[in-house]
Protein backbone atom coordinates (compact mmCIF):
# COMPACT_ATOMS: atom_id res chain seq x y z
CA UNK A 1 0.00 0.00 0.00
CA UNK A 2 1.23 3.51 -0.71
CA UNK A 3 2.19 5.36 2.42
CA UNK A 4 1.95 8.81 0.87
CA UNK A 5 0.22 10.58 3.73
CA UNK A 6 -1.78 13.13 1.75
CA UNK A 7 -4.62 11.61 -0.36
CA UNK A 8 -5.01 14.42 -2.93
CA UNK A 9 -1.69 16.23 -3.04
CA UNK A 10 -1.33 19.71 -4.54
CA UNK A 11 1.82 21.74 -5.24
CA UNK A 12 2.02 23.00 -1.65
CA UNK A 13 2.24 19.45 -0.27
CA UNK A 14 5.63 18.64 -1.80
CA UNK A 15 8.63 19.45 0.39
CA UNK A 16 12.16 19.61 -1.06
CA UNK A 17 14.37 16.89 0.41
CA UNK A 18 11.42 14.69 1.38
CA UNK A 19 11.91 10.97 0.67
CA UNK A 20 8.89 8.65 0.42
CA UNK A 21 8.62 4.96 -0.43
CA UNK A 22 5.48 3.32 -1.78
CA UNK A 23 4.04 0.61 -4.02
CA UNK A 24 4.67 -3.07 -4.69
CA UNK A 25 4.74 -4.64 -8.16
CA UNK A 26 5.58 -8.29 -8.77
CA UNK A 27 6.84 -8.82 -12.31
CA UNK A 28 5.78 -12.07 -13.97
CA UNK A 29 7.29 -13.94 -16.92
CA UNK A 30 3.95 -13.74 -18.74
CA UNK A 31 3.81 -9.95 -18.40
CA UNK A 32 7.47 -9.51 -19.49
CA UNK A 33 6.79 -11.54 -22.66
CA UNK A 34 3.41 -9.88 -23.35
CA UNK A 35 4.88 -6.35 -23.11
CA UNK A 36 7.93 -7.25 -25.18
CA UNK A 37 5.80 -8.92 -27.86
CA UNK A 38 3.92 -5.66 -28.35
CA UNK A 39 6.69 -3.08 -27.81
CA UNK A 40 10.19 -4.56 -27.70
CA UNK A 41 10.39 -7.97 -29.41
CA UNK A 42 14.13 -8.53 -28.92
CA UNK A 43 15.09 -12.16 -28.11
CA UNK A 44 16.36 -11.45 -24.55
CA UNK A 45 12.93 -9.99 -23.63
CA UNK A 46 10.99 -12.94 -25.11
CA UNK A 47 12.92 -16.11 -24.45
CA UNK A 48 14.68 -17.58 -21.39
CA UNK A 49 17.45 -19.17 -23.42
CA UNK A 50 18.21 -15.99 -25.39
CA UNK A 51 18.13 -14.03 -22.11
CA UNK A 52 20.71 -16.33 -20.51
CA UNK A 53 22.98 -15.98 -23.54
CA UNK A 54 22.81 -12.15 -23.37
CA UNK A 55 24.32 -9.52 -21.05
CA UNK A 56 21.07 -9.60 -19.09
CA UNK A 57 21.77 -13.09 -17.70
CA UNK A 58 18.22 -14.36 -18.12
CA UNK A 59 14.83 -13.37 -19.47
CA UNK A 60 14.54 -9.68 -18.57
CA UNK A 61 11.89 -6.99 -18.92
CA UNK A 62 12.22 -4.32 -21.59
CA UNK A 63 13.43 -1.03 -20.09
CA UNK A 64 10.29 0.57 -21.54
CA UNK A 65 8.27 -1.97 -19.55
CA UNK A 66 10.15 -1.16 -16.32
CA UNK A 67 9.51 2.54 -16.98
CA UNK A 68 5.80 1.86 -17.53
CA UNK A 69 5.70 -0.04 -14.21
CA UNK A 70 7.16 3.02 -12.43
CA UNK A 71 4.45 5.13 -14.07
CA UNK A 72 1.77 2.76 -12.75
CA UNK A 73 3.20 2.79 -9.22
CA UNK A 74 3.35 6.60 -9.33
CA UNK A 75 -0.28 6.78 -10.53
CA UNK A 76 -1.40 4.54 -7.66
CA UNK A 77 1.00 6.11 -5.15
CA UNK A 78 0.17 9.80 -5.62
CA UNK A 79 -0.67 10.98 -9.15
CA UNK A 80 -4.28 9.81 -9.59
CA UNK A 81 -6.47 12.14 -7.53
CA UNK A 82 -3.71 14.75 -7.23
CA UNK A 83 -3.73 18.17 -8.92
CA UNK A 84 -1.16 16.83 -11.45
CA UNK A 85 -1.23 18.65 -14.77
CA UNK A 86 1.23 16.29 -16.42
CA UNK A 87 4.87 16.67 -17.30
CA UNK A 88 6.73 18.26 -20.19
CA UNK A 89 9.11 15.32 -20.31
CA UNK A 90 11.90 13.52 -18.50
CA UNK A 91 15.44 14.69 -17.88
CA UNK A 92 16.97 11.24 -17.63
CA UNK A 93 16.08 7.57 -17.33
CA UNK A 94 18.76 5.02 -16.41
CA UNK A 95 18.06 1.30 -16.69
CA UNK A 96 20.71 0.12 -14.24
CA UNK A 97 19.95 -3.56 -13.64
CA UNK A 98 17.89 -6.19 -15.46
CA UNK A 99 14.40 -6.96 -14.11
CA UNK A 100 13.68 -10.71 -14.08
CA UNK A 101 10.50 -12.75 -13.52
CA UNK A 102 9.59 -12.85 -9.84
CA UNK A 103 11.26 -9.51 -9.02
CA UNK A 104 9.22 -7.30 -6.69
CA UNK A 105 9.59 -3.56 -7.27
CA UNK A 106 8.99 -0.61 -4.92
CA UNK A 107 9.37 3.15 -5.52
CA UNK A 108 11.62 5.51 -3.57
CA UNK A 109 10.76 9.12 -4.42
CA UNK A 110 12.87 12.15 -3.52
CA UNK A 111 11.60 15.70 -4.01
CA UNK A 112 14.56 17.59 -5.48
CA UNK A 113 13.02 21.07 -5.70
CA UNK A 114 9.74 22.94 -5.96
CA UNK A 115 9.34 26.22 -7.82
CA UNK A 116 6.62 28.56 -8.98
CA UNK A 117 5.79 29.07 -12.63
CA UNK A 118 6.16 32.70 -13.67
CA UNK A 119 3.85 32.30 -16.66
CA UNK A 120 1.23 30.08 -14.96
CA UNK A 121 0.56 31.24 -11.38
CA UNK A 122 -2.12 28.57 -10.87
CA UNK A 123 0.52 25.83 -10.82
CA UNK A 124 4.01 24.99 -9.65
CA UNK A 125 6.77 22.66 -10.77
CA UNK A 126 7.91 19.74 -8.60
CA UNK A 127 11.18 18.15 -9.67
CA UNK A 128 11.44 14.51 -8.58
CA UNK A 129 13.98 11.72 -8.58
CA UNK A 130 12.49 8.23 -8.63
CA UNK A 131 14.25 4.97 -7.92
CA UNK A 132 12.62 1.64 -8.67
CA UNK A 133 14.11 -0.76 -6.12
CA UNK A 134 13.98 -4.58 -6.29
CA UNK A 135 13.56 -7.09 -3.45
CA UNK A 136 17.37 -7.15 -2.96
CA UNK A 137 17.42 -3.40 -2.35
CA UNK A 138 19.06 -2.69 -5.73
CA UNK A 139 17.96 0.31 -7.79
CA UNK A 140 16.99 -1.13 -11.19
CA UNK A 141 15.86 2.22 -12.64
CA UNK A 142 16.51 5.87 -11.81
CA UNK A 143 14.44 8.64 -13.37
CA UNK A 144 14.53 12.41 -12.91
CA UNK A 145 11.70 14.60 -14.12
CA UNK A 146 9.54 17.65 -13.36
CA UNK A 147 5.78 17.30 -12.77
CA UNK A 148 3.32 20.22 -12.89
CA UNK A 149 0.88 20.43 -9.97
CA UNK A 150 -2.01 22.82 -9.46
CA UNK A 151 -1.86 24.94 -6.30
CA UNK A 152 -4.32 24.33 -3.50
CA UNK A 153 -4.92 28.09 -3.33
CA UNK A 154 -5.91 28.03 -7.02
CA UNK A 155 -8.51 25.31 -6.29
CA UNK A 156 -10.08 27.48 -3.61
CA UNK A 157 -9.97 30.66 -5.67
CA UNK B 1 26.43 -3.73 -36.53
CA UNK B 2 28.57 -1.01 -34.90
CA UNK B 3 30.79 -0.51 -37.96
CA UNK B 4 27.78 0.08 -40.21
CA UNK B 5 26.36 2.91 -38.14
CA UNK B 6 26.89 6.20 -39.98
CA UNK B 7 26.91 9.39 -37.90
CA UNK B 8 24.27 11.76 -39.24
CA UNK B 9 22.25 9.04 -40.96
CA UNK B 10 18.53 9.41 -40.23
CA UNK B 11 16.37 6.31 -40.66
CA UNK B 12 12.60 6.30 -41.00
CA UNK B 13 11.65 3.38 -38.76
CA UNK B 14 7.97 3.02 -39.56
CA UNK B 15 4.54 4.42 -38.73
CA UNK B 16 1.81 3.40 -36.30
CA UNK B 17 -1.84 4.49 -35.91
CA UNK B 18 -3.05 4.76 -32.30
CA UNK B 19 -6.63 3.56 -31.83
CA UNK B 20 -8.82 4.60 -28.88
CA UNK B 21 -9.01 0.93 -27.85
CA UNK B 22 -5.22 0.51 -27.75
CA UNK B 23 -4.72 3.87 -25.94
CA UNK B 24 -7.19 2.83 -23.23
CA UNK B 25 -5.85 -0.74 -22.94
CA UNK B 26 -2.27 0.46 -22.42
CA UNK B 27 -3.24 3.18 -19.95
CA UNK B 28 -5.53 0.90 -17.94
CA UNK B 29 -2.46 -1.22 -17.22
CA UNK B 30 0.31 1.36 -16.88
CA UNK B 31 -0.98 4.96 -16.67
CA UNK B 32 -4.61 5.10 -15.48
CA UNK B 33 -4.96 8.88 -15.41
CA UNK B 34 -8.51 9.90 -16.49
CA UNK B 35 -7.47 11.56 -19.80
CA UNK B 36 -5.72 8.32 -20.89
CA UNK B 37 -8.57 5.88 -20.10
CA UNK B 38 -11.82 7.72 -20.92
CA UNK B 39 -12.96 9.62 -24.03
CA UNK B 40 -15.19 11.79 -21.88
CA UNK B 41 -12.56 12.56 -19.23
CA UNK B 42 -10.17 13.38 -22.08
CA UNK B 43 -12.64 15.88 -23.58
CA UNK B 44 -13.03 17.55 -20.19
CA UNK B 45 -9.27 17.69 -19.53
CA UNK B 46 -6.72 20.31 -20.57
CA UNK B 47 -5.91 18.04 -23.56
CA UNK B 48 -9.47 18.29 -24.89
CA UNK B 49 -9.43 14.65 -26.07
CA UNK B 50 -8.45 11.10 -25.13
CA UNK B 51 -4.65 11.04 -25.44
CA UNK B 52 -2.08 8.24 -25.42
CA UNK B 53 0.17 7.74 -22.38
CA UNK B 54 3.68 9.03 -23.01
CA UNK B 55 5.11 5.57 -22.39
CA UNK B 56 2.72 4.17 -25.02
CA UNK B 57 4.08 6.63 -27.61
CA UNK B 58 7.64 5.86 -26.47
CA UNK B 59 7.19 2.08 -26.37
CA UNK B 60 5.91 2.13 -29.94
CA UNK B 61 9.16 3.85 -31.00
CA UNK B 62 11.02 0.81 -29.62
CA UNK B 63 8.76 -1.57 -31.55
CA UNK B 64 9.40 0.34 -34.78
CA UNK B 65 13.14 0.39 -34.01
CA UNK B 66 13.25 -3.40 -33.54
CA UNK B 67 11.25 -4.04 -36.71
CA UNK B 68 13.53 -1.71 -38.68
CA UNK B 69 16.63 -3.52 -37.37
CA UNK B 70 15.09 -6.84 -38.47
CA UNK B 71 14.57 -5.54 -42.00
CA UNK B 72 18.17 -4.29 -42.13
CA UNK B 73 19.42 -7.66 -40.83
CA UNK B 74 17.34 -9.55 -43.42
CA UNK B 75 18.79 -7.37 -46.20
CA UNK B 76 22.32 -8.09 -44.95
CA UNK B 77 21.64 -11.82 -44.74
CA UNK B 78 20.26 -11.78 -48.30
CA UNK B 79 23.62 -10.35 -49.46
CA UNK B 80 25.50 -13.03 -47.52
CA UNK B 81 26.79 -10.49 -44.95
CA UNK B 82 27.09 -11.42 -41.25
CA UNK B 83 24.22 -10.46 -38.93
CA UNK B 84 24.47 -9.86 -35.17
CA UNK B 85 21.87 -9.22 -32.54
CA UNK B 86 22.12 -5.72 -31.00
CA UNK B 87 22.55 -5.30 -27.26
CA UNK B 88 20.44 -3.65 -24.57
CA UNK B 89 20.28 0.04 -23.66
CA UNK B 90 21.26 1.74 -20.42
CA UNK B 91 18.59 4.42 -20.72
CA UNK B 92 18.04 7.80 -22.36
CA UNK B 93 17.94 11.54 -21.74
CA UNK B 94 15.74 14.51 -22.57
CA UNK B 95 12.44 12.80 -23.32
CA UNK B 96 9.93 15.37 -24.59
CA UNK B 97 6.27 14.95 -25.48
CA UNK B 98 5.58 18.38 -27.04
CA UNK B 99 2.11 17.47 -28.45
CA UNK B 100 -0.36 14.83 -27.30
CA UNK B 101 -1.10 11.75 -29.45
CA UNK B 102 -4.88 11.49 -29.93
CA UNK B 103 -6.99 8.52 -31.01
CA UNK B 104 -6.66 8.07 -34.79
CA UNK B 105 -3.29 9.85 -34.99
CA UNK B 106 -0.57 8.20 -37.07
CA UNK B 107 2.96 8.66 -35.74
CA UNK B 108 5.98 8.14 -37.99
CA UNK B 109 9.15 7.36 -36.06
CA UNK B 110 12.75 8.29 -36.88
CA UNK B 111 16.22 7.60 -35.47
CA UNK B 112 19.36 9.56 -36.30
CA UNK B 113 22.83 8.53 -35.13
CA UNK B 114 24.54 11.48 -33.41
CA UNK B 115 27.76 9.82 -32.20
CA UNK B 116 29.37 6.49 -31.35
CA UNK B 117 32.44 5.16 -29.56
CA UNK B 118 33.95 1.81 -28.58
CA UNK B 119 33.26 0.64 -25.01
CA UNK B 120 36.39 0.54 -22.87
CA UNK B 121 34.72 -1.82 -20.38
CA UNK B 122 33.57 -4.40 -22.95
CA UNK B 123 35.98 -5.13 -25.80
CA UNK B 124 34.15 -5.92 -29.03
CA UNK B 125 31.25 -3.63 -28.21
CA UNK B 126 30.43 -0.01 -28.88
CA UNK B 127 27.85 2.49 -27.68
CA UNK B 128 25.75 4.39 -30.21
CA UNK B 129 23.95 7.64 -29.38
CA UNK B 130 20.88 8.75 -31.31
CA UNK B 131 18.25 11.48 -31.61
CA UNK B 132 14.86 9.79 -31.84
CA UNK B 133 11.61 11.40 -32.86
CA UNK B 134 7.95 10.78 -33.62
CA UNK B 135 5.96 13.04 -35.97
CA UNK B 136 2.17 12.97 -36.42
CA UNK B 137 0.17 13.12 -39.68
CA UNK B 138 0.18 16.95 -39.49
CA UNK B 139 3.99 17.04 -39.39
CA UNK B 140 4.03 18.00 -35.69
CA UNK B 141 6.67 16.61 -33.35
CA UNK B 142 4.96 14.46 -30.68
CA UNK B 143 8.04 12.86 -29.09
CA UNK B 144 11.80 13.23 -29.01
CA UNK B 145 14.60 11.79 -26.88
CA UNK B 146 18.35 11.26 -26.85
CA UNK B 147 18.86 7.50 -26.89
CA UNK B 148 21.82 5.19 -26.46
CA UNK B 149 22.32 1.52 -27.17
CA UNK B 150 25.07 -1.08 -27.08
CA UNK B 151 26.08 -2.61 -30.41
CA UNK B 152 28.46 -5.49 -31.16
CA UNK B 153 31.46 -4.90 -33.43
CA UNK B 154 32.28 -7.25 -36.26
CA UNK B 155 33.38 -10.62 -34.91
CA UNK B 156 32.22 -9.96 -31.34
CA UNK B 157 30.42 -12.76 -29.53
CA UNK B 158 26.91 -11.75 -28.46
Amino acid sequence: MPDTAIPHPAFEDFVPGEITTYGRYEVTKEEIIAFATEFDPQPFHLDEEAGRASWLGGLAASGWHTSAILMRLNCDGFMVGSTSMGSSGLEEVQWLKPVHPGDVLTVRREILETRSSASRPEMGIVRCRFELVNQKGEAVLVQTNPIFFGRRSAEVA
Amino acid sequence: MYEDIVIGQRDELGAHTFTAEAIIAFAAKYDPQPFHISEEAGRNSHFGALVAAGWHTGGMWMRMRVEHARRVAAARAAKGLPVQQGGPSGGFKNMRWPKPVKAGDTVTYFSECTSKRPLASRPGWGIVFSLNTGVNQHGELVMSFDGSGFMPMAGAST
